[in-house]
């Protein structure tokens, strides 16, 4: 594969291929950050990939008490599913489960316009009866009486059918520890990203995929060009200096902010140059045959 | 285009009946249409031009300079534009007000924004009795929109109240929120007797609490309510003060029990 360098760390001259989503987004709220990132932290547990998890989800930023909804503590979290349907179900479930029942939270809508997703619109029946809704300066929401007080909701959130899954990086170090530092550099970089979300542990996937398996239950199976205990073999992609590969997957809004996220977090791991960091840097794609979104590494070091 | 303006030439020589002179109405017509608009509520014939002179031609925003207690009927039905008075309006301002926006630098007469379905009406000084109500025969009051009284409101404020909000930044009289379908109530001055008589759903915040209350609310005691803070924030954005009361604890009692009970007096 035809290579670019930057600082001293060998770029592939390749593309990601990411696929297009539907999304939606929630704010959580709580009397300390702590429990709003809590909440926001349940909610967004096991989903990491839509093929076995039903969404993918993660938090997106933290949400200052001057800038959220009812003036305490918050943070944003993003919802990723393949269809509109699936992304109700999940949204429903999960806020159920994780957001109504964590101590002090609200939640409150963290996505304008779009098709309307229900939140407390369906959570409501939970106060069997005691529920109360509220219109307040055009929006509505509902009061729901729990053993702690009250949970507030907004009876509804607004979706993206313009948003991209499956943005990534492929980051490969000499050793696993080179690796995840470059892995981590990239993440932190990222993370500050608006409107993305990495939904994998810690941000990082240490188990790549392929499409399809020798086996034909299996609908995927490991990506093993880039597994080390296979390099040397006829099918490896790996250089002879290459002991790890970590990806990275992002989940954006839009795909601008998908190709900000990616650009920002290539330049932070080849910073580290090959010795600390990434010995080099490749993208995953299908031939470009299945995802309408490509993102060039060539464009995005430019 | 500048505000069509209606000047009072002096004051009105009877009760005018103003219903017709809103944004929606006059936005396709003449000057000269406008002054044959008939006002009058009497069998003395009274029309525009007799009681106000008459200058720019904007209608979606109409204004009146100069007003009185007999403006009866300002902005009804209006859907959208604006309506500004310096000075008193009469009865049933806004009545079935759908849309747009009434300010009045002066007091308002009883039934303002009677049945108001939508907008807002905001009062810099006193409104009458029955702000938002129904009049004999109708059983819903306000459906919708926000009233904001920087002044006094009389008698049961908000009753049959269904939806939309109304603030009293001052006192308010008895029976505040009487049979309340749902909605919410601010009375952010002491209220008089018996608040939420009857009361189904709804909220009824007292900033200062009543004269009486009714022995049929279940008391809950103290409660930290999330919702509180939206309201205090939505109220701050309308330039409503109610200093620390959005932000501690409020204290809730559930009723009209004497009903069906699943309405709310928080107290400040």
């Amino acid at each position: 594969m035809p290579q670019l360098m930057l600082n001293g760390v060998r770029i592939d001259d390749t593309f990601a291929e990411a696929f297009g989503m539907v999304a939606t987004a929630i704010v959580i709220t709580a009397p300390t950050a702590r429990w709003a990132e809590q909440a926001a932290v349940t909610m967004t547990g096991f989903a990491t990939s839509v093929i076995a998890c039903g969404c993918e989800a993660g938090i997106d930023m933290i949400v200052p008490a001057t800038e959220s909804p009812d003036g305490r503590p918050g943070v944003r979290v993003l919802l990723f599913a393949i269809s509109p349907a699936e992304l109700q179900k999940q949204l429903q479930n999960r806020v159920g489960q994780c957001v109504l029942t964590c101590p002090g939270t609200a939640c409150y809508a963290g996505i304008a316009g779009g098709a309307r997703l229900k939140l407390g619109a369906n959570l409501r029946y939970f106060g069997d009866g005691w529920q109360i809704s509220k219109r307040l300066g055009g929006k509505h929401y509902w009061r729901i009486p729990v053993m702690e007080g009250e949970f507030l909701c907004e009876a509804s959130t607004g979706s993206s059918t313009e948003a991209v899954g499956g943005g990534n990086l492929l980051l490969m170090g000499q050793t696993r520890r080179t690796a995840l530092a470059a892995a981590e550099t990239a993440v932190k970089a990222m993370t500050e990203v608006a409107d993305v979300i990495l939904p994998f542990p810690g941000g990082i996937v240490r188990s790549g995929s392929k499409v399809g398996s020798r086996y034909p239950a299996l609908i995927a199976s490991t990506n093993d060009a880039y597994c080390p205990t296979l390099k040397g073999l006829p099918h490896s992609a790996l250089d002879p200096d290459i002991g790890a590969v970590l990806e990275i997957v992002i989940d954006g809004l839009t795909s601008d902010a998908v190709r900000q996220a990616m650009a920002v977090g290539l330049k932070a791991a080849a910073a580290l140059g090959p010795d600390a960091g990434p010995v080099r840097i490749s993208a995953g794609n299908y031939g470009g045959k299945l995802g309408r979104f490509h993102y060039h590494l060539k464009e995005l070091i430019g | 285009m500048s505000p069509l303006t209606f000047s009072l030439k002096s004051p009105p020589p009877q009760r005018l009946d103003l219903s017709q002179l809103t944004p929606d109405r006059l936005k396709d017509m003449k000057a000269a249409e406008i002054q044959r608009i008939a006002i009058g509520t009497t069998r003395e014939p009274l029309l525009v031009g007799d009681v106000f002179s008459l200058k720019g031609r904007d209608a979606a925003e109409i204004r009146f300079e100069g007003g009185s207690n007999r403006f009866d009927l300002l902005g009804h039905g209006m859907e959208s534009g604006v309506i500004r008075v310096e000075g008193d309006v009469g009865l049933k301002a806004g009545r079935r007000m759908r849309g747009g926006a009434i300010e009045v630098r002066g007091n308002a007469g009883p039934w303002l924004g009677s049945q108001m379905s939508g907008g807002r009406i905001r009062i810099s000084a006193d409104a009458g009795d029955d702000v938002g109500g129904p009049v004999s025969g109708e059983l819903a009051g306000m459906s919708g929109g926000l009233i904001l009284i920087g002044g006094k409101a009389g008698r049961q404020v908000g009753q049959r109240l269904r939806r939309g909000m109304i603030v009293v930044s001052g006192t308010s009289g008895d029976y505040a929120g009487a049979a309340m379908i749902a909605g919410t109530l601010v009375l952010l001055g002491k209220t008089g007797h018996l608040p939420g008589y009857l009361m189904r759903r709804g909220t009824i915040v007292l900033g200062r609490g009543a004269q009486s209350l009714s022995p049929s609310f279940a008391d809950s005691g103290p409660q930290e309510l999330s919702f509180a803070a939206l309201l205090g924030t939505m109220l701050a954005e309308q330039e409503v003060k109610t200093g620390k009361l959005f932000k501690g604890t409020l204290r809730r009692l559930a009723g009209d029990l004497a009903t069906l009970g699943k309405g709310e007096i928080l107290i400040g």
